[in-house]
């Protein structure tokens, strides 16, 4: 192994009541790296995505088998709180959601539960110029969230994320719901972040996944076809079904 | 037209202008009808008020024991002087009374207006002997001048049964005299029990089965199942249970003898805290159902997003979930409350006193409200209570209409600071 794990998954299966979405996953995420997972809808990336950060724990009648590890370290296991694992690994979702609430107490919330105990002015301004964000709402830092344009809700939804010091980003189609520019914006954004964070990304978006992520997984009705490095699966894939999809055959 | 214009056949036929106008007719029925039940329900309120009003002012027909013309010169009580009043009252009224009146406040030490006041009540004694409603007021003026010259010695006055006097006064054996102060006075007390002890409850344990609640297990749905059971209970049922448990049950509690400070030989439970205890259950399942309703609302995506960076279950409950739902759970207790405040029947089981003229000083005294005070005066015989009890009706519409102002206000203002 070249690169050092941030997280890795052995053998996942999970479950939503009797239905079951994800098949003997097993699957490294390397720290540093961007992660695409791509695949039709339905096909469980955004599942496992959600079991990373035990979001899937929130929803009723759901269960896992196999183990996920952070570093090393098993996350479902009896004395891991599901708590302590959000804070390290983050999540940024498909549609922008702050809080309704100021810009600044956006970013300074999530820091303020977790015991942040340092200047929480310099943490808002770094934390929205490590997202390009400063600049557009310096002037605004008191008003509401909502009032942003959705790229620009996202970037803070981003920021917000960061301010809490995950190891790992996860992003859920983070950009579904944004214009061609706002898109390009976050996606310079996350070639940015790379340097700190690891991400892993779920996308429809196939020249999304080709300008971002180093790695690609690709996932058909719950179980990885195939993964490797992104060149790969674009330019060589192994699988019959992954050149299909990728080109646009189907899916 | 019978092709489309690719020059295809086509399955939809020829008439299609008719097939559309067929359509907007179908419409155009459904819209009258619901115009028409938009009508009747506005019309139905129109009558309800016009009703109410209708018996609130009129002439009535006053006859004085003594005519104030014969006291002072046209009449007008207060041109005379502090002196003339007291020997007036002196020369009328008893000297066991006059003594009484000079315990309670001397008579040489009160104003001129208050002592005229006496005069007037004590001496003047008008009474009320025919009440017309504001429609006879208006358009049978022949027959109100017949009856006055029917009784000689009397005079025709126009009154506003609902007036500031009306409001102040406590609770009078003659309609003329009689006010709304001691079952406003029990009201509040009512309503202020019921928001201490029902919002608190109603809003934890609607957390609690919306948010820590698994409904999979089997207890769990059962309590839910009970909740929306109860809430479509007839009230009457919470009297008899407010009955067993408040008044009897609890007596020594909420009569208050444990506590000391009441006489415990005339103590019993019925008073205004088992009262406000029963209506609070009454309304219990409203305020949870709503208040699951108003958290049921709450995005997902809000959830989420505070679960995303960390939080604890609690800190999402508080920083998010109520905040958003704030606005709804208050537009619905105020609903539930304004049920609590017209509600007769429990009251009149555990025990609301109908006759009674001391404001409620604390939790264990007796007390009335204001429906069951309406509802006894439209019970007496005297027709003149009738119009006594509609101008109790506007004091409860107008005291209902300003909770649910206060409620939209408060909504508003919430809801404006967590939107741009």
């Amino acid at each position: 192994m070249d690169t050092k794990l941030a997280m890795h998954t052995k053998n996942l299966n999970f479950f939503y009541g009797d239905f079951q979405a994800l098949f003997d996953v097993s699957l490294d995420f390397g720290a540093n790296e961007v992660t695409a997972l791509i695949g039709p809808s339905g096909c469980g990336k955004s599942t496992l995505l959600r079991c990373l950060n035990r979001m899937n724990d929130l929803i009723p009648e759901t269960r896992s088998e196999g183990e996920i590890y952070f570093r090393d370290q098993p996350i479902h296991g009896q004395e891991v709180d599901p708590v302590e694992v959000r804070r390290q690994v983050g999540m940024v979702f498909q549609k922008p959601n702050p809080f309704p609430k100021t810009i600044y107490e956006n970013i300074a919330w999530g820091a303020r539960i977790n015991g942040y105990r340092g200047d929480m002015d310099e943490l808002v301004e770094t934390s929205l110029k490590k997202c390009a964000l400063w600049d557009e709402v310096k002037e605004k830092l008191k008003q509401n969230a909502l009032g942003l344009s959705g790229g620009q809700q996202q970037r803070l939804c981003i920021a917000r994320t960061i301010a809490v010091e995950p190891d790992v980003i996860l992003m859920d189609e983070p950009t579904s719901a944004l214009d061609p520019i706002s898109t390009a914006k976050i996606e310079d954004l996350i070639t940015e972040l790379r340097k700190r964070y690891t991400i892993i990304i779920v996308t429809h978006n196939m020249q999304q996944a080709g300008r971002v992520s180093e790695k690609t997984a690709f996932f058909l009705n719950g179980v990885i076809i195939e993964a490797g490095l992104t060149s790969d699966i674009f330019f060589n894939p192994k699988e019959e079904r992954t050149e299909a999809y990728i080109s646009g055959r189907f899916g | 037209m019978s092709a489309s214009y690719t020059g295809q056949k086509s399955y939809y036929g020829d008439g299609m202008a008719q097939n559309i106008a067929r359509r907007r007719r179908h419409g155009r029925v459904w819209h009258i009808l619901f115009y028409a039940a938009t009508t009747i329900s506005i019309l139905a309120l129109i009558v309800l008020l016009l009703n109410i009003f209708n018996a609130v002012f009129g002439f009535v027909l006053i006859e004085d024991e003594v005519p104030p013309t014969e006291l002072a010169p046209g009449g007008d009580l207060e041109s005379l002087s502090q002196g003339e009043l007291i020997s007036l009252l002196e020369e009328y009224l008893s000297v066991g009374l006059i003594r009484r009146f000079n315990f309670e406040e001397p008579l040489a030490e009160r104003s001129v207006t208050d002592l005229a006041a006496l005069v007037q009540v004590r001496i003047v004694n008008p009474t009320v002997i025919e009440a017309w409603s504001l429609q006879e007021s208006l358009f049978q003026s022949d027959m109100i001048r017949a009856e006055h010259a029917a009784h000689p010695g009397t005079r025709v006055q126009f009154r506003s049964w609902l007036s500031a006097r009306f409001l102040v006064s406590p609770q009078n054996p003659r309609p003329q005299l009689a006010g709304i102060r001691t079952a406003f006075f029990g009201s509040l007390w009512m309503i202020i029990i019921v928001i201490v002890v029902a919002f608190p409850i109603g809003v934890a344990a609607a957390i609690y089965l919306e948010e820590y609640a698994r409904s999979e297990i089997w207890y769990n749905r059962i309590i839910e199942v009970n909740i929306y059971n109860l809430a479509g209970i007839p009230s009457i049922i919470f009297g008899l249970l407010g009955l067993a448990v408040f008044v009897r049950a609890l007596e020594p509690f909420t009569s208050g003898t444990v506590f000391g400070g009441v006489d415990p030989t005339t103590a019993n439970g019925r008073t205004i805290i088992s009262a406000g205890l029963t209506l609070s259950l009454l309304i219990l399942p409203i305020i949870i159902i709503n208040s699951r309703e108003a958290i049921k609302a709450v995005p997902s995506s809000l959830r989420e997003s505070s679960y995303g960076l960390g939080a604890t279950k609690w800190q999402t409950i508080w920083h998010h979930v109520l905040p958003a739902s704030f606005d709804r759970i208050l537009t619905g207790t105020i609903l539930a409350i304004s049920r609590a405040i017209g509600e007769t029947a429990p009251l009149v089981v555990v025990g609301a006193s109908t006759f009674i003229t001391v404001d409620p000083k604390t939790l264990f005294s007796k007390f009335t409200t204001l429906p069951i005070q309406i509802y006894q005066w439209s019970a007496r015989p005297q027709s003149q209570f009738r119009n006594v009890a509609a101008a109790a009706i506007v004091v409860l519409l107008v005291l209902m209409l300003s909770m649910n102002a206060v409620a939209i206000i408060m909504r508003n203002r919430i809801s404006k600071q967590r939107r741009i």
